[in-house]
């Protein structure tokens, strides 16, 4: 399943043929893309586009900046962030088993790791709360501890790291599973000890994409709303998710507000993505330049 | 030391993927089968169950053709601009949910930008079913063009050129080359794109009324009934829903051991 961008194909420098192409329907597929992609993408964003212009300044500044909206960044992205943390330890562990392991009932593990993605976001979101609350199968031994995971912004985390899960894994993957074997044969032949084989031959070949998949799973988690909202407690100010901040504006009829919450996620979604850009550009020339 | 990697890999997802789908069952269940089906009969469940069904039959085949109208103009053709029309199709998938509804409720809400031209012909979009289907187009968008792009442009155009010489024309040659080579990245990208089209909650959430029994799809009605602290019937809407992801997933398997035979 792929979850990194949609990429350019492999051979278009090589084609000599005519300048764009000798197969026929060009004009239609381009006008059925371009008229689709308008109807559905581009002019219900422009209702975006049409707000933030009209948006005054001073008002958007100050609605960007209440602490009621800070508090929302601050948990929305720090939970994402420490999520995305512990997906990059355990998807790299789950990937390597996955494909340097063979066990039983392996398919179905590789299955299950694409749950989170295919699993209604609503259906995860009250099953989450469901086992962090105090007398849930999971709440119960954490709760007396002093641990409190539901409607606290533990729950929010907890949330996203199974959101983000696939994404990590997903990434990986490929990486290992095209990892010449060779080059860590070698290294033990040249007396390198396991640990040092995993330091200087495997992670570095695999931190790019861990990283690449750490955007990914960031950037969903940020943006998430069923499988947190229920699990997140939602009081303003201390476990209001930066989604819900919108949700709740809008339902006031407070359009502005909520535009100006919304330009900040786009924001850094799209700081996100061009991170995501950035390294898989590095990974393309550090590959190529250990050939 | 495998073991022990074994261990802890197999643990952490038994702990945060296999645990929630096992209490959505138990949940379900907990008041016993017959309550489990009453609440799955419920005519509410049953309205949503339906007005589901009716945004997915609009939005999958019509990303359907969006995704092979697109990756033909993309795997097919040269010209400037494909990156940019890439990141605009894929805009859909990296935006949050919510932020998918907002620019639907700007656009055609009560004091949207077209909110006056559609009270003045008495439209109702937004709070009413044909939003949901909107938000939900807008959603899925991308999902059948991102798995059938990449197959497109891994097989080439050799078949098609061939096809063009012998004197086929477009559409032969999309109907008889084309689609029956990418015809299993199609199927995995309908299931997927149906998937999320029955399962989207957040920009659903936002472009619906929530008025029970018209405006609600299953993943709302969900939350009505769990926010009404009626675990057992929110669960049991919940499993319909379950069974779906499972479907999705072993779709997933079978499609991909056929493309491996074919490989």
């Amino acid at each position: 399943m792929t979850t990194a961008a949609i990429d350019l194909p492999a051979r278009e420098a090589r084609r000599r043929a005519s300048s764009r192409g000798s197969l026929p329907g060009f004009g239609l597929s381009l006008g059925l893309t371009v008229t689709f992609l308008s109807l559905v993408v581009l002019i219900p964003l422009s209702g975006l586009v049409w707000k933030t212009a009209s948006l005054d300044g001073t008002a958007l500044l100050r609605a960007v900046l209440a602490p009621r909206a800070l508090a929302a960044y601050r948990l929305s992205f720090g939970a994402a962030f420490v999520a995305g943390v512990v997906n990059v330890v355990f998807g790299i562990l789950i990937a390597w088993v996955l494909t340097r392991y063979e066990f039983p009932g392996r398919s179905l593990v590789d299955a299950a790791v694409d749950l989170p993605f295919a699993l209604p976001t609503a259906v995860a979101g009250i099953a989450l709360t469901t086992l962090y609350v105090p007398d849930g199968w999971l709440g119960r031994f954490l709760e007396p501890h002093g641990l409190k995971v539901a409607f606290a912004p533990a729950g929010v985390a907890v949330a996203m790291v199974f959101v983000g899960l696939p994404f990590v894994v997903r990434t990986v993957q490929p990486v290992l599973l095209d990892l010449d074997v060779h080059m860590e044969e070698v290294a033990a032949t040249l007396g390198a000890s396991r640990l040092t084989t995993l330091r200087k031959v495997i992670l570095p070949a695999v931190l790019p994409a861990a990283l690449t998949g750490f955007a990914l799973a960031f950037a969903r988690a940020v943006g998430e709303y069923g499988s947190v909202v229920f699990i997140s407690g939602n009081m303003p100010g201390k476990t209001e998710i930066a989604p819900l901040l919108i949700v709740t504006k809008l339902e006031q009829f407070d359009y502005a507000g909520a535009t100006a919450i919304a330009l900040v996620m786009l924001l850094a979604s799209f700081l996100a993505l061009f991170a995501i850009n950035v390294l898989q550009a590095r990974v393309g020339r550090t590959s190529r330049s250990r050939r | 030391m495998r073991w022990l990697l074994l261990a802890i890999a197999l643990g952490f997802l038994g702990l945060f993927v296999g645990l929630p789908i096992v209490t959505v069952f138990v949940e379900a269940f907990r008041k016993g089968s017959a309550a489990y089906w009453e609440a799955v009969r419920d005519p509410e469940t049953w309205s949503a169950i339906k007005l589901t069904l009716l945004t997915a039959a609009i939005s999958v085949p019509f990303n359907l053709v969006v995704g092979v109208a697109v990756s033909w103009l993309v795997a097919k053709y040269r010209f400037p601009g494909k990156r940019l029309l890439l990141t605009l199709i894929d805009l859909p998938f990296s935006v949050s949910p919510v932020i998918a509804g907002l620019i639907f409720v700007l656009l055609m809400g009560a004091r949207g930008l077209l909110g006056p031209l559609l009270e003045r012909h008495d439209l109702h979009v937004i709070f009413a079913v044909p939003g949901i289907v909107l938000a939900t187009t807008f959603i899925t968008f991308p999902f059948v063009a991102r798995e059938v792009l990449p197959i497109m442009n891994e097989l080439g155009n050799d078949e098609e050129e061939q096809a063009l010489t012998l004197g086929a024309s477009g559409w032969q040659i999309l109907f008889r080359v084309t689609l029956p080579k990418v015809r299993w990245g199609i199927l995995y990208g309908v299931i997927l794109c149906n998937a999320r089209a029955m399962g989207e909650f957040g920009a659903v959430s936002v472009v619906s009324g929530h008025v029970r029994g018209q405006t609600n799809t299953v993943p709302l009605q969900v939350e009505i009934l769990y926010n009404e602290y009626n675990l057992s019937g929110a669960f049991a809407v919940a499993s319909i829903l379950t069974v779906l992801a499972l479907c999705t997933l072993a779709g997933k398997k079978l499609i991909e051991s056929r493309i491996r035979v074919r490989a």
